[in-house]
């Protein structure tokens, strides 16, 4: 049976977090030309371009660097599971002393961010990386935590978080209530 | 997809998905540290019954690039020469824990044969005159990222020249060129060509001459004299005089036409013109997404949940 999805956030509501996001960024960095922006593929590099918009127009022109990050060829779940390939990396810069934030939609288990970690890290030595995601939905499993989130939400470990510019949703599976 | 033994076993989309991932692999190349960690604790063992400098090399950077281990078995320095068989060398090595093996050999079938005798993977790197399939693939790869393509070569002509019949790379070519919509002209003496060349689909010319002008790809095959029997061709100067790429003829070649050759090249007899005059010569692109290729077969044979196999035959 497929549940209804319900809505957390509205199209408005993740309109303001990224602007949020935006001014925290700006605030925790004051070294801002040293910043670039990564998203993770495919989900997190909607939300890097955004936060690359909104730190431009409210800097009134500081354009940083973009880039998006492919973290498929460095799972730790080969043995587990297909890998399947998204868009192709594109690191824009030399990370080397940059000040990288790494950006995605959902913080689940982790993995993804640490996978990421060692991707980032075959494109030079970041100073500092620093994480921020739409949604922290816990259930973390490494010890890796968000240096800026949209919503902390609550959620089954079967819970399905869906994120988009139209909003938030989650989805509960009925043999997890 | 669990072996690669002929282009023939791959459908259009495993074609297109095979050169998708390229482009992934083709990025990582581009990194200052070019290596992912995607198959790390898998084994490939090169098996290599013939020579080979650029296939065998290939195959084993892509290996090392994807960070799985490697083996290198070469015949000639091997047990083979105590009278070892195919099949015991096969079984020993795979006893060791390999993944995959790739193999070439100078008969055809024997990839096809290893199959039948261990649990790994089987990609065949050349066997007789029968396949090169990741050949096809770079080539594929090559042709279609140079014109801007990316999956067909609709429209697009292809001479490939040279020793047809003796050819498994013009074999493996012909088959993904062919499918993927390109018109396809063997310039070959009729004794340098297959006797069913009937029943291929392609065209076919007795001189570069009539083709120079007017293709998109010139692909040099190389005269191989180690398989040639006495009195194919009259001799290598009249060979020249009609299939060789000579500095008058590469003049004629459209502005945006390839040349591409899957080495190693004889200068002065199918190549008498330097390929580093050429503007339109793939030929070391080739080389470079030769790695890119082959390690995105690797990855689609050894990334999808594979585990590894050790083996079958010891346990039994």
């Amino acid at each position: 049976m497929q549940n209804p999805s319900t809505e957390i956030l509205g199209a408005d509501d993740v309109s303001r977090a990224i602007t949020r996001i935006a001014h925290e960024i700006i605030e925790r960095n004051s070294d801002l030309n040293s910043v670039v922006i990564v998203g993770m593929q495919t989900g997190g590099t909607w939300i890097a371009e955004r936060l690359c918009e909104a730190i431009e127009r409210i800097t009134n022109g500081t354009v940083l660097p973009l880039g998006a990050v492919d973290i498929s060829m460095y799972r730790d779940d080969f043995s587990l599971r297909p890998i399947v390939l998204s868009a192709p990396t594109d690191i824009p810069v030399d990370l080397t002393e940059r000040r990288v934030v790494l950006v995605d939609d959902v913080l689940f288990t982790g993995r993804t961010v640490r996978a990421a970690l060692e991707a980032l890290n075959d494109h030079g030595r970041p100073r500092a990386v620093q994480l921020a995601v739409m949604v922290d939905r816990g259930h973390r499993e490494l010890p890796i935590r968000p240096d800026y989130v949209g919503k902390n939400i609550p959620t089954h470990p079967t819970d399905e978080v869906s994120v988009s510019v139209n909003g938030v949703f989650v989805t509960t599976h009925a043999e997890s209530v | 997809m669990k072996h690669l033994l002929s282009t023939h076993d791959l459908s259009i989309d495993n074609i297109v998905a095979i050169l998708d991932t390229a482009d992934h692999m083709t990025e990582i190349n581009a990194r200052p540290v070019a290596k992912v960690p995607a198959l790390r604790g898998r084994t490939v063992a090169s098996v290599f019954f013939e020579d080979s400098t650029r296939t065998r090399l290939s195959f084993e950077s892509a290996a090392k690039r994807l960070s799985a281990d490697t083996m290198t078995f070469s015949a000639a320095s091997s047990s083979v020469n105590k009278g070892e068989s195919l099949r015991d060398t096969i079984e020993t090595l795979s006893a060791m824990g390999v993944d995959a093996f790739v193999v070439r050999h100078k008969s055809s079938g024997v990839p096809a044969a290893i199959t039948q005798w261990t649990g790994a993977s089987v990609i065949n790197a050349g066997d007789g005159w029968h396949q090169h399939p990741t050949q096809a693939l770079l080539d594929t790869y090559t042709i279609t990222r140079s014109f801007g393509l990316k999956d067909s070569l609709q429209g697009r002509s292809i001479a490939i020249v040279g020793d047809i019949k003796h050819s498994r790379v013009a074999r493996s070519d012909i088959d993904v060129f062919t499918r993927l919509g390109a018109e396809v002209i063997l310039v070959a003496p009729p004794t340098l060509l297959p006797h069913n060349i009937a029943t291929w689909g392609v065209k076919t010319a007795s001189s570069i001459d009539e083709v120079v002008g007017k293709v998109d790809v010139l692909y040099m095959l190389r005269m191989q004299f180690e398989r040639m029997d006495s009195g194919v061709i009259p001799g290598l100067a009249e060979y020249s005089s009609r299939f060789a790429l000579t500095p008058a003829r590469a003049r004629l070649l459209s502005p945006h036409a390839l040349v591409m050759h899957p080495g190693p090249m004889n200068r002065g007899i199918e190549m008498v013109v330097d390929p580093s005059d050429l503007p339109g010569s793939r030929i070391l692109q080739q080389v470079a997404n030769g790695v890119s290729v082959r390690m995105a077969v690797l990855f689609t044979i050894l990334g999808g949940g594979a585990t590894a196999t050790l083996q079958q035959g010891v346990d039994a």
